[in-house]
């Protein structure tokens, strides 16, 4: 048999859903960008609030999800964007709402040394280790007088710009935050980066034999994760323009976190979505309940997590094998040409 | 003692095994030859109760115990020694042999029965079983499942990464213990020793029981065939 | 000088709390790879059991623990076996997720029951009465008691692992599970029982940390970080090791406090990560 066999096959991406789903956000985008001259003030701020909690489930997707990272201590580079933007708005004559990207990179910056250490732990260990790095940061700040110490500082460089002025550019830079995050991760996993992080979160050690550098992929993933968490402080604090050390790094952030993901699973894009919006709507009608909405949040994360290890959106996109974010390739075998 | 009925295995949607029958008597060697991928460590496991089976797939001594777990399976008299050996490395030579007396079975072998029969563990007791020469380890693992006072003895690949002769002085160990009775399965790489040292055997190929039969009435050629499936 | 060997001799013995805290957390990871987020929740828990207890029944703190320990052991049991078993795996999420949940609603349980106040366990003159070694250098009977009694668990826990059949069980199934099945190990049964004994420890810690110091609902998560850095400082592998790392944490917590009562615990976080960036195994890692 003296035949040249070429198989040949498509690599497909797109799936019908997908290019709906294209279509409706940019649909989205363009409605939303019009609210500030609309809608009310409340609505802009809680926004901005929700696209806070959006970016930082993103960034702890990508971590977990993909990188393989479970870190309990995001709250660290928050803090450190907030009390950036602080700090650089209030004592510098930068315009502050610059000072919001700076702050970023800020976080990212420190995320670096921060890496060097934590990364010699492994697994649950990293986590907590995480969370001692967050802590440190917390006393530091909470023992520096001059930033206020433990009751914490304002922002008071935004007080000559009228109060809609401050609350229409900061929702359009939560606007852009929100959807730039989504973007960002799903770019970045479409990339050859996404799929080598893909390979190691399924397994490190045939990743690492096909080349992948793992060490330095998860080092980037880890400061790509502080540079959102740092915005998304920034832009927090933005909001609240009043920050504390408790508020900048305390482990609610990853408490309310990791309840979202527990919802929207990780290992999608779509997921940490579903479970911010689902978040927001039980905080809305529930909110008032304290400890108990508390508990039941507890409760329902637990019982989540025993019975659908990959969250609810993840089992329901399972079960109904729906992608609105494809990050997957899917392989499509056409005729075998013989010749 | 031990019969398997149409057993069949899966690993999530794969199936592995295909209806096997195969059957071991009170006091026979079985062994289980055949490729790698055959099936051969996919039936040990459905065999002691790490892979689930069909509850009627396998009977042991009158029971049916497809799909028990393998602690209770361990208790019931069916005692592995693993492919890889398998020892605990954190625990000593003698505590792996104690772990292998973990279900308390009554019977001829204790730990001083098991000294007399491989002195060597004895010179080595307190040492981590991990200073072991893989000879060492191989019969470090059998001294510990003998100890579980076993019905049947399995053991998986025992020649595995041996020098011939140790493989030798193992087998040899083995016989000593089959004169005072033994039942058991072996599966092995090694296609000679098995029809040397067994009664009866079975080929695997691709989940499947290609021969079976009395080991010195098959002949070469037949082993082959159904080795490769040609 | 004096003032400065009895800062080091506080921090010993306040070492001995950690120890307790850390001794807990260290056999669930080495039994079962799980790090247990909700522990130092766990820990107050037991304190404000020790507390109602106490008051409710009106029994000295020693009675309160005695009957404590009984029903930590069998709601360690109870816990592996209802929920911790379904965390193990090879998925990194859920056992963190489910621990994190726990320690939520432990947190928010205890401040619905005992509100947000502080309180502490009555122990009478114990709590002050102290043991005089001469030249200014005074020792508390509590801390004392405290030390003492984290020197009897870690022996107990090191004759439990080395020396019993039970042991040698928990051991075997931390290196290969399924090995230890063939062995005729129930895994599910030896989890629940290693979550139960070290639910008993951390009865005892919570009752000694509730007399020692105020207490409230939300105190949890900073023991998790004590008890989590004497792991680390001391080393994987040995309770023995865990104990040192206790007594290291709480004399670089002790040195703070004297340099700057803000500065304390702040120390004692940058000696843990001082540490972890010299020694990443720890000082004392049990070599395999």
């Amino acid at each position: 048999m003296d035949a040249t066999v070429k198989p040949t096959f498509n690599v497909l991406r797109a799936t019908r859903a997908s290019r709906a789903g294209g279509i409706i956000a940019l649909i989205l985008f363009a409605v939303l960008a019009s609210l500030p001259f609309w809608a009310d003030s409340s609505w802009l701020r809680l926004f901005a609030e929700f696209a806070c909690f959006l970016v930082l489930a993103q960034m702890w997707n990508l971590l977990a999800g993909y990188g393989g990272l479970v870190s309990v201590g995001q709250q660290a580079f928050v803090g450190l964007g907030g009390y950036a933007l602080v700090v650089l708005a209030n004592h510098t004559t930068l315009n502050p709402f610059l000072c919001l990207p700076l702050a970023g990179l800020i976080a990212a910056l420190l995320a670096v040394p921060t890496a060097l250490v934590v990364f010699r732990l492994q697994g649950g260990y990293f986590a907590i280790g995480t969370w001692v790095v967050a802590e440190v940061y917390r006393l530091l700040f909470a023992n520096a007088s001059f930033l206020g110490g433990g009751s914490g500082t304002s922002l008071m460089a935004l007080r000559g710009i009228p109060k809609a002025t401050r609350e229409s550019i900061t929702f359009w830079i939560a606007l852009v935050l929100a959807f730039g995050s989504v973007a960002l991760v799903y770019w970045l996993l479409r990339s050859r980066q996404g799929l080598a992080l893909t390979a190691i979160r399924d397994s490190e050690i045939a990743a690492a034999s096909q080349g992948i550098d793992v060490r330095a992929v998860k080092f980037l993933v880890y400061v790509i994760a502080a540079l959102g968490a740092g915005l998304a402080g920034a832009l927090y604090f933005l909001s609240n323009l009043r920050i504390s050390p408790d508020a900048a790094f305390g482990v609610n952030w990853t408490a309310y976190i990791i309840f979202i993901v527990v919802i929207g699973g990780i290992g999608t894009i779509e997921g940490p979505i579903v479970g911010t919006v689902i978040y927001f709507l039980l905080r809305e009608f529930f909110g008032d309940f304290g400890t108990w909405y508390l508990m039941t949040l507890g409760l329902v994360a637990i019982v989540v997590m025993v019975k659908f290890p990959k969250g609810l959106w993840g089992y329901a996109m399972q079960r109904l094998d729906l992608r609105f974010f494809p990050v997957q390739r899917r392989v499509q075998f056409l005729e075998k040409e013989t010749s | 003692m031990l019969t398997t009925h149409n057993l069949t295995a899966f690993y999530g949607d794969f199936q592995a095994l295909f209806g096997i029958d195969l059957e071991v008597n009170a006091g026979e060697i079985v062994s289980i030859i055949g490729a790698n991928g055959a099936g051969k460590s996919t039936f040990l496991k459905t065999i002691t109760g790490l892979l689930k089976a069909p509850h009627s797939a396998v009977r042991f001594e009158g029971r049916d115990i497809g799909g028990m777990p393998a602690h209770r399976i361990a208790q019931a008299g069916i005692a592995m020694v693993p492919e890889g050996r398998r020892l605990f490395a954190s625990l000593s030579v003698e505590e792996n042999l104690k772990m292998g007396a973990y279900t308390r079975r009554p019977g001829r072998f204790d730990l001083d029965a098991v000294y007399a029969l491989l002195p060597v563990l004895k010179e080595k007791r307190t040492q981590p079983s991990t200073s072991l020469s893989g000879g060492q380890q191989q019969m470090a693992a059998i001294g510990r499942a003998l100890l579980a006072n076993p019905r049947l003895l399995i053991c998986d690949e025992i020649s595995l990464g041996l020098a011939p002769i140790v493989v030798k002085e193992i087998y040899e160990i083995l016989g000593r213990i089959r004169k005072e009775g033994l039942t058991a399965i072996i599966v092995e790489q090694d296609v000679g020793m098995a029809r040397l040292f067994s009664d009866r055997l079975y080929c695997f190929q691709e989940g499947r029981v290609s021969l079976s039969g009395r080991s010195d009435a098959l002949s070469h050629e037949a082993i082959s065939k159904a080795y490769f499936g040609v | 000088m004096i003032a400065w060997i009895d800062t080091i001799v506080q921090g010993v013995l306040l070492g001995g709390l950690y120890a307790l805290f850390a001794m807990g957390l260290s056999l669930m990871f080495g039994v079962m790879r799980l790090v247990n987020i909700a522990h130092g929740d766990f820990i107050l828990l037991a304190a404000f059991a020790g507390m109602a207890l106490v008051t409710g029944l009106g029994v000295s703190p020693g009675i309160a623990l005695l009957v404590l320990m009984p029903l930590a052991f069998a709601f360690g049991y109870g816990l592996q076996r209802g929920i911790l078993n379904f965390a193990l795996g090879r998925d990194i999420l859920p056992p963190l997720l489910i621990t994190f949940g726990l320690s939520i609603v432990i947190q928010n349980a205890l401040l619905q029951i005992f509100s947000a106040d502080t309180r502490s366990i009555q122990a009478g003159a114990l709590v002050t009465a102290s043991l005089h070694l001469g030249e200014g250098l005074a020792v508390g009977w509590l801390p004392l008691t405290i030390f003492v009694s984290a020197i009897a668990v870690a022996l107990a826990l090191q004759w439990l692992f080395g020396a019993t059949r039970i042991g040698r069980a928990f051991r075997a199934a931390a290196d290969d599970s399924e090995a230890a099945q063939l062995m005729g190990v129930d895994n599910r049964h030896i989890y629940a029982l290693a979550t139960a004994i070290a639910m008993v420890v951390v009865a005892i810690a919570g009752v000694f940390h509730g007399i020692r110091t105020t207490i409230a609902p939300t105190d949890g998560p900073a023991l998790l970080l004590y008890a989590f850095e004497a792991v680390v400082i001391g080393g994987l592998g040995s309770f023995w090791g865990t104990f040192a790392g206790g007594v290291i944490l709480g004399v670089a917590q002790s040195i703070g406090f004297r340099l700057d009562p803000g500065w304390g615990i702040l120390v004692g976080h940058l000696a843990f990560l001082a540490v972890l960036l010299v020694k990443p195994n720890g000082l004392f890692p049990k070599t395999r």
